[in-house]
């Protein structure tokens, strides 16, 4: 299995409170991987560390066989890599299309039109607003805006940081129906950190289950699911 | 009356130059005017030295341009971080060297700043002289240009986006350091073209600008500081006010204070400016 | 730790007994220019203590004190031009005169804030100079020429000249305001202070006056700096208009921020640098002696952003850490 991301014994503090403890984690080129846990495990923290935001980070992080870790995090997500924060981090006074077309913004090829209607296509909901000041969109559009608005990237690894959070069951679904179409149709990685284990497992690959800031489970989905410990803690029986 | 407006559009090019570096860094470059100040010195001398006028003018916008990066770079950049007071301090002593260095190169006699409006144009009237009619056309192409960029260039995209929401700006690649520093290189451009227009008025001297800076920042207050346009519009008005509180009421001596009480007695009424939001404050 | 304490509060106190020592015997030390200079700084402390008051401890911020100095100023020179009120009365005069004026002006300004309440103390700064060359005042103000004032003599028939006696009126005056500022600021008035500008909806809820406290101390900040401008008066014998521009304001801005704003001692480190780094600017560069001073102020602020006197306090907690690890061995 080649690791499009890798996270070898990786540790991640806020100033003097240390949150993450020598994580070791990968994700499978083209695969999807989800990272479970509690409220306040360390998920969150995990991301950021990824992408360099608002943590001191230790230990080796590679993306693409590449060392990331020290790097601006702009200069991350050049490289490929998107992040859809928690809070969706939506651009509230720009437009439904601005904050697609900012998503954009570090490309110089010329599909970013088509893209834009491939991702209309996704997500009608969103054509519809596309003029709208996007802080009036619901909670539910604004995932959707957030995950297009990474996708605009076309980055080779998508990491998602609690998308079931606050909405509709059915929206969660419909959301994650359309990742599993865009991972199997365009080969794009996904790190999804989730709370709603149930879900994340469906649509996960490979699982690691995260605890006060330590990986105490990894492996297969299919293993992951079956684990006493892990239906009866998240599962619900 | 008119020629309110036109003064008007100096303040609204000001007021413009002043909240775009306040969106993005929530300060008010109070050494603004001095750098307005500084680049119309520059232009003087190109003028003097032989070099058609336009030439100059575009000139001293590259420079203004190019020097606000610098300085945003070079001085703000170091203190980005510290409490406001000390980036207060920062400018202020900016300010100072600005106004110093200009006194020391140019020396303090006032000169005279050629307008590139022909006094015979046919453009003049007896209402509005041909520079006052230029003025306002020129701050309103400068205007209509920088609303254009904003709203329709990808870079202007970025540097809105940059200025709102710097965390989620850096999640798109966008490096924002660079951003604010085209901001202040732009406030700078926008800043010169005033100082340009102004100078031909007011007469060119190191202390100039001092009460534009303040007509600036009180329009761009008026209009509410985050609302560029509003704050355009503000400068607009305060231009106006000037007038009728000079011609009116109380003559060149007093006009100033009697312009600055009616701006505070209409922001007694209305704390976040004409167009400001509404404010409510979350427990 | 209480060991450590109490030989740190002994350093302390010798150090303030030292630097009073110090300021006693100055006049007779050097030069008369100098003492001059030397009631300079005094003055400028107590008007520079009045903005930290005002804008380090309670959050307004404030660019229109050199209007109430103004006041100040001309109170002690209208009242010694016009009346038979003794020099020295004339400042506790100025005092409440600019307390009141603080307090009025206090009053509409707590709907502002931030760069609101900046545009309108600076819309005072600006039209202090002006009103006071207004035709309408010229009687009493003695119009764009101004006033021309005796300077005080020693009383009791003293024997020091009138450079030393004023520097020791200015020093009575300082010293009994600084007192007065730590026994305000140290106890409840103080903490409700501080509460308003950390947590103004929390400190409201907890039953503070917010509106009585934030005018107050507006006033209170006037009073300093009004006491402030009257001695100026009499140490300079001369007020008129154009020793009261916007410039002033931003001086004493200078030196609180220098100082450090939150502070009481740091008045005193922010009136130095703001009378004598000029001069010394001066010597640097005949030319450009303000983009000497612009510089030394951006250096500064690069150094030491939180005034010279969070240098002091880090020195300060060292020692205390050394103290301290001393006390455990």
């Amino acid at each position: 299995m080649t690791a499009i991301l890798e996270l070898c014994n990786v540790d991640a503090a806020y100033g003097a409170t240390q949150i993450l403890e020598a994580v070791d984690l990968a994700v499978e080129a083209r695969g999807i991987t989800t990272l479970l846990g509690a409220n306040g495990a360390g998920k969150t923290t995990t991301l950021r560390a990824i992408c360099n935001m608002m943590v001191r980070v230790s230990g080796e992080i590679r993306f693409d066989g590449e060392r990331i870790d020290g790097k601006a995090t702009e200069e991350i997500v050049r490289l490929g890599v998107a992040h859809v924060p928690d809070g969706r981090g939506t651009f509230l006074d720009l437009t439904v299309e601005e904050n697609l077309r900012i998503g954009a913004y570090t490309r110089r090829d010329k599909r970013i039109a088509a893209d834009l209607d491939q991702l209309y296509g996704y997500f009608p909901c969103l054509k519809e607003r596309r003029r709208q000041q996007a802080g009036t969109l619901s909670g539910g559009e604004q995932q959707m805006l957030a995950i297009s608005r990474a996708l605009m990237l076309r980055p080779k690894l998508l990491l998602l940081d609690e998308l079931s959070f606050g909405l509709a069951p059915l929206v969660v679904q419909e959301i994650f129906r359309i990742l599993h179409t865009i991972n199997r149709n365009e080969g794009v990685s996904m790190l999804l950190v989730e709370q709603n284990a149930n879900i994340a497992l469906e649509l996960a690959d490979h699982a690691y289950l995260i605890e006060t800031g330590r990986i105490v489970m990894a492996g297969p989905t299919a293993i992951i699911a079956c684990e006493d410990t892990v239906r009866r803690a998240y599962l619900g029986y | 009356m008119l020629s309110g407006l036109a003064n008007g559009g100096i303040y609204a090019s000001v007021a413009l130059a002043l909240v775009m570096i306040y969106q993005a860094t929530h300060h008010v470059n109070f050494a603004q005017g001095e750098m307005a100040m500084f680049s119309t010195y520059i232009a003087w001398a190109m003028i003097d030295a032989g070099f058609p006028y336009w030439a100059a003018f575009g000139l001293t916008l590259v420079f203004s341009f190019m020097a606000g990066v610098a300085i945003e770079r070079i001085i703000v950049r170091p203190v980005e971080r510290a409490p406001v007071l000390t980036i207060v301090g920062v400018f202020i002593g900016l300010l100072l060297i600005l106004n110093s260095l200009a006194g020391w190169i140019f020396s303090y006699t006032i000169k005279s700043f050629p307008s590139p409006f022909p006094s015979t144009a046919w453009y003049g009237s007896k209402y509005m002289s041909s520079h006052e009619v230029g003025m306002i056309v020129v701050t309103l192409t400068v205007l209509i240009l920088v609303f254009i960029f904003f709203r329709f260039t990808p870079l202007g995209l970025a540097m809105r986006a940059a200025a709102q929401n710097p965390v989620s700006s850096r999640l798109v690649g966008i490096r924002v350091g660079w951003m604010l520093a085209f901001g202040w290189g732009l406030a700078g451009a926008i800043g010169a073209v005033a100082g340009m227009m102004a100078a031909p008025i007011v007469y060119l001297d190191p202390n100039m600008m001092s009460g534009i800076l303040l007509y600036g920042f009180a329009g761009a207050l008026l209009g509410g500081i985050n609302n560029p346009w509003g704050a355009a519009l503000g400068g607009f008005f305060v231009g106006f006010l000037e007038n009728i509180a000079g011609a009116y009421v109380v003559g060149t001596e007093l006009k100033l204070s009697v312009a600055l009480a009616i701006i505070v007695g209409v922001l007694v009424f209305k704390p976040a400016g004409l167009f400001g939001p509404t404010l409510v404050a979350r427990v | 730790m209480a060991y450590a304490g109490l030989s740190l509060a002994i350093f302390r106190y010798v150090g303030i007994a030292a630097i009073l020592a110090v300021a006693c015997i100055l006049p007779f030390a050097v030069g008369g220019y100098r003492t001059s200079q030397f009631s300079q700084v005094l003055i400028y402390a107590i008007a520079v203590l009045g903005l930290n008051i005002l804008t380090g401890f309670n959050g307004q911020i404030s660019l229109g004190q050199g209007a109430f100095y103004g006041i100040g100023a001309y109170t002690t020179a209208i009242l010694l031009d016009k009346t038979a009120v003794p020099y020295w009365a004339t400042v506790p005069i100025a005092g409440v005169i600019c307390l009141a004026a603080g307090f009025l002006f206090g009053r509409p300004a707590l709907r502002f804030e931030g760069l609101y309440l900046a545009l309108a103390t600076l819309a005072l700064a600006v039209a202090t100079p002006q009103i006071l060359k207004f035709k309408g005042f010229d009687h009493w103000t003695g119009g764009v020429q101004g006033i021309h004032l005796d300077p005080p003599a020693a009383p009791f028939g003293l024997p020091l000249n009138t450079d030393r006696w004023t520097y020791y009126f200015c020093l009575i005056w300082t010293i009994a305001l600084f007192i007065l500022a730590r026994n305000l600021l140290g106890g409840r008035t103080g903490r409700a202070i501080i509460a308003i500008r950390d947590h103004p909806l929390a400190a409201a809820a907890m039953g503070v006056d917010t509106a009585l406290y934030k005018s107050l101390t507006f006033g209170v900040s006037a009073m300093y700096t009004g006491i402030a401008g009257a001695l100026g008066a009499l140490l300079s014998a001369y007020v008129s208009p154009d020793s009261f521009p916007v410039f002033l304001s931003i001086k004493f801005l200078v030196g609180s921020v220098v100082g450090g704003i939150v502070s009481i001692s740091g008045a005193f480190i922010g009136a130095l640098f703001i009378e004598f780094t000029p001069n010394f600017a001066d010597q640097i560069s005949k030319a450009a002696p303000d983009a000497i001073f612009g510089m030394f102020l951006i250096g500064l602020m690069y150094l030491m952003p939180r005034g010279l006197i969070g240098v002091f306090d880090l020195i300060g907690v060292q020692l205390r850490r050394v103290a301290f690890t001393k006390r455990q061995k």
